[in-house]
C-alpha cells in the first residue's frame, strides 16, 4: 500500500511539472497569436491585457487589403515547387546513392556536408551570381536556391528510406521486363511513400520557415512573409497587429502540418540518425 | 541466368544509369554550390566596394585585413559565446525534460506534441515573438516581473547591454530545447530496460546507473544532437535579427550578421567575399571533423 501511495505522489508530481512546462513553452506562442486578435488599444495598453475582449480579425483584414497577404503565397509558391523539384531529383539521387554506391561514402559525406555550410556564405556568392544574371526577386532564382538547398536534405534522408525496403521486389521487377527507370518509378517510389511524404514535409518547412535566403534575394516582387514580418518593425512605429497577424498567418499552416506527422518528426529532425 | 539485353547495355546502360539518376542533383549542387564559390574566389581578390567597382586586382590585400578586422573577429567570439551557452543549456534542459516523460503518463502524446511546436515555428517568427514578449511596457514579461517586485519593471531586454545577451539566449533557448528533448526522448525509450533492471538489482544508485549505462546508451543520438545543434548556432542569425540586429552597437553581432551587414549594408563586395570564403572553409574543415566522429552516416 504505502509504495503504491508515493507511487501516485510521484506521478502526480510529474505531471504538475509536465503541465507547469507545457505552459512555459507554449506561452510565447499564445502571446504571438492573442495580440493578432487584439485592437490596438488592447495592445498598446499597461498593463499588458492577457485576454482580448473580443476576437477581432481587423489586423488579418489590414493585411489582405494591403495586399500584404500575397507575401504568404509567395512563401507557398516558392516553398511548393522547390520542395517538388528537390523530393524528384533528390529521391532518383539518394536511389543511385543507396543501391548503387555511386560515389561510395565519399559522396554521401561531400552531399551533407553540403547541407551544414551557413546559409549567408552560400548566399553571398548566389547572389553575386544573381545580380549578374538578373535574378534576384524572381520566383525561378528562389526557387533554384531552394532546390539546390533542400537537396542534400531530400537525398540524405531518402537514401536511409530506400536502405530500408527490400531489394527483392525491385530485382523481381526486372526480372518482369522492367526497365530501370520503372522500377523507380513504378517500385522504389511507391514502397517508400511514408518516407517521401515525411521529408517533402520538412523540406517545405525548411523553405517556408527561411529567412536569410529571401532577405538577401528578394525585394518585393517575390518577398515572403518572413521577411514582410520584419517589414513592420521599424524605429518609434512597430505595427504589433500586423507583425503578429502575418507571424500567425505564416505558423498556423506549420502547426497543422506537424499534428499530423508527429510518427515522423524524430527522424526528420535529426537528418535520419535516428528512426524513432 | 538469362539476360536477353545486349551486352553493351549490360555494361554501359546499367553502368550509365548510376550516373543518370544522380546527374541533375550534382550539376545543381555544383550550380550552386561550386560555381558561384569560383566567381566569389575570383571577385575576393578584386576591390569591389559601394563606391568603386574596381576590378583589378588586389592579391591578398582582403585577406590580410581578414586578420586584422577586430569587428570580424569579435562576431566570430559572439558566436562561440552564444553556442557555447545556449548548447549545454538546451542539452541538460532537454534531458531533464525527457527524464520527465520516459515512463508512463496520461496525455503523454499530446503533451509531446505541444511541446515542440516551438522547433516549427520560423526563427525570425520566434525573435519577434519573443522581441513583443520582452517589450519594456507592454510585453508581459516585465509585468510578470514587477507582479514579484511589487513595483513597476522597466527593464529594456533588447537595448540594455546587460540584457542583449540573456534576452538573445532565452528565445534560442525556447526554441530549440524541445529538439533536443524530442531526440533524447527517442534515444531513452531505447535504452534496454533489462540492463537497468540488471544494474538495479545489483543496487547500482541513481548517477552510476545514468553515467555507466544510460549515457553510453545515448551518446550516439546525443552527439548528432549537437553537432546538428552546434552547427545551427554557429549561423545565427534569424533570432538575432529580430531582436538586435546585432546591436547594441555590434554587442550581439554573429559571424552571418557581419557578414550581411558587410555584404549587403555596406557593399563591400570584394571584403565580403574573402570572408564568405573564409566561413565555408572554417566550416568544411570543422564538419568533415565531426562528421567522422558521429554517426549520421549509416
Amino acid at each position: 500500500m504505502k509504495t503504491s501511495h508515493r507511487k501516485k505522489i510521484k506521478l502526480a508530481l510529474r505531471y504538475i511539472a509536465v503541465v507547469a512546462l507545457t505552459i512555459l513553452f507554449l506561452f510565447p506562442i499564445y502571446w504571438l497569436f492573442m495580440i493578432s486578435f487584439k485592437t490596438a488599444n488592447e495592445i498598446y495598453a499597461y498593463p499588458p491585457v492577457w485576454w482580448p475582449e473580443t476576437l477581432q480579425l481587423s489586423n488579418y483584414r489590414v493585411l489582405f487589403e494591403d495586399g500584404d497577404a500575397a507575401t504568404v503565397g509567395n512563401s507557398l509558391i516558392v516553398a511548393g515547387v522547390s520542395t517538388i523539384f528537390a523530393m524528384i531529383l533528390g529521391t532518383i539521387c539518394a536511389y543511385s546513392l543507396a543501391r548503387f554506391k555511386t560515389g561510395g561514402e565519399h559522396l554521401a559525406n561531400w552531399i551533407i556536408s553540403q547541407r551544414m555550410i551557413p546559409p549567408i556564405a552560400i548566399v553571398f556568392p548566389v547572389f553575386l551570381l544573381y545580380v549578374w544574371f538578373g535574378m534576384v526577386d524572381t520566383y525561378f532564382g528562389l526557387i533554384l536556391l531552394y532546390t539546390a538547398f533542400n537537396l542534400p536534405y531530400v537525398i540524405w534522408m531518402m537514401r536511409g528510406y530506400i536502405m530500408d525496403i527490400p531489394i527483392s521486389l525491385e530485382q523481381a521487377a526486372l526480372v518482369d521486363g522492367y526497365t530501370r527507370w520503372q522500377v523507380v518509378w513504378k517500385v522504389v517510389f511507391p514502397m517508400c511513400r511514408a518516407g517521401l511524404f515525411a521529408t517533402a514535409i520538412f523540406t517545405f518547412v525548411f523553405a517556408w520557415n527561411d529567412f536569410i535566403f529571401a532577405l538577401v534575394l528578394t525585394r518585393t516582387d517575390v518577398a515572403t512573409y518572413t521577411v514582410q514580418v520584419t517589414h513592420y518593425f521599424g524605429g518609434q512605429s512597430n505595427f504589433w497587429g500586423k507583425i503578429s497577424a502575418m507571424s500567425v498567418l505564416g505558423t498556423l499552416p506549420i502547426f497543422f502540418i506537424v499534428a499530423f506527422m508527429q510518427k515522423y518528426l524524430v527522424r526528420g529532425i535529426s537528418l535520419g540518425a535516428v528512426k524513432g | 541466368m538469362k539476360n536477353k539485353r545486349p551486352l553493351s547495355q549490360l555494361i554501359l546502360g546499367d553502368r550509365g544509369f548510376k550516373y543518370q539518376l544522380i546527374a541533375p542533383s550534382i550539376f545543381i549542387l555544383l550550380l550552386i554550390g561550386i560555381f558561384p564559390l569560383i566567381y566569389t574566389l575570383l571577385v575576393s581578390f578584386q576591390g569591389i566596394t559601394m563606391m568603386d567597382n574596381d576590378t583589378s586586382f588586389h592579391g591578398l590585400q582582403n585577406y590580410t585585413a581578414l586578420g586584422t578586422d577586430t569587428r570580424l573577429w569579435e562576431a566570430l567570439m559572439h558566436t562561440i559565446i552564444f553556442t557555447c551557452i545556449a548548447l549545454p543549456i538546451e542539452l541538460l534542459l532537454g534531458l531533464l525534460m525527457a527524464q520527465l516523460f520516459i515512463d508512463k503518463l496520461p496525455g503523454r502524446q499530446i503533451f509531446i506534441a505541444l511541446l515542440v511546436l516551438p522547433v516549427v515555428v520560423a526563427p525570425v517568427v520566434s525573435g519577434a515573438t519573443w522581441s513583443l514578449l520582452l517589450d519594456t511596457r507592454f510585453g508581459p514579461i516585465n509585468q510578470i516581473l514587477g507582479w514579484f517586485t511589487g513595483e513597476e519593471v522597466t527593464l529594456l531586454w533588447t537595448i540594455n547591454p546587460d540584457l542583449v545577451y540573456p534576452s538573445i539566449l532565452a528565445a534560442e533557448i525556447w526554441q530549440w530545447t524541445p529538439f533536443m528533448f524530442l531526440l533524447l526522448l527517442a534515444a531513452l525509450s531505447a535504452v534496454d530496460k533489462s540492463q537497468l533492471e540488471a544494474a538495479s538489482i545489483d543496487g547500482a544508485g541513481y548517477w552510476t546507473t545514468f553515467f555507466k549505462i544510460v549515457l553510453p546508451a545515448i551518446w550516439p543520438v546525443m552527439a548528432v544532437a549537437i553537432l546538428i545543434r552546434g552547427l545551427d548556432l554557429f549561423r545565427l542569425f534569424d533570432i538575432v535579427w529580430a531582436l538586435t540586429r546585432g546591436g547594441p552597437g555590434t554587442m550581439t553581432e554573429t559571424i552571418s550578421i557581419f557578414t550581411y551587414v558587410k555584404g549587403f549594408q555596406q557593399f563591400e563586395t570584394s571584403y565580403t567575399g574573402a570572408v564568405a570564403l573564409l566561413i565555408i572553409i572554417l566550416l568544411s574543415v570543422l564538419v568533415i571533423g565531426a562528421l567522422k566522429k558521429v554517426e549520421i552516416a549509416r
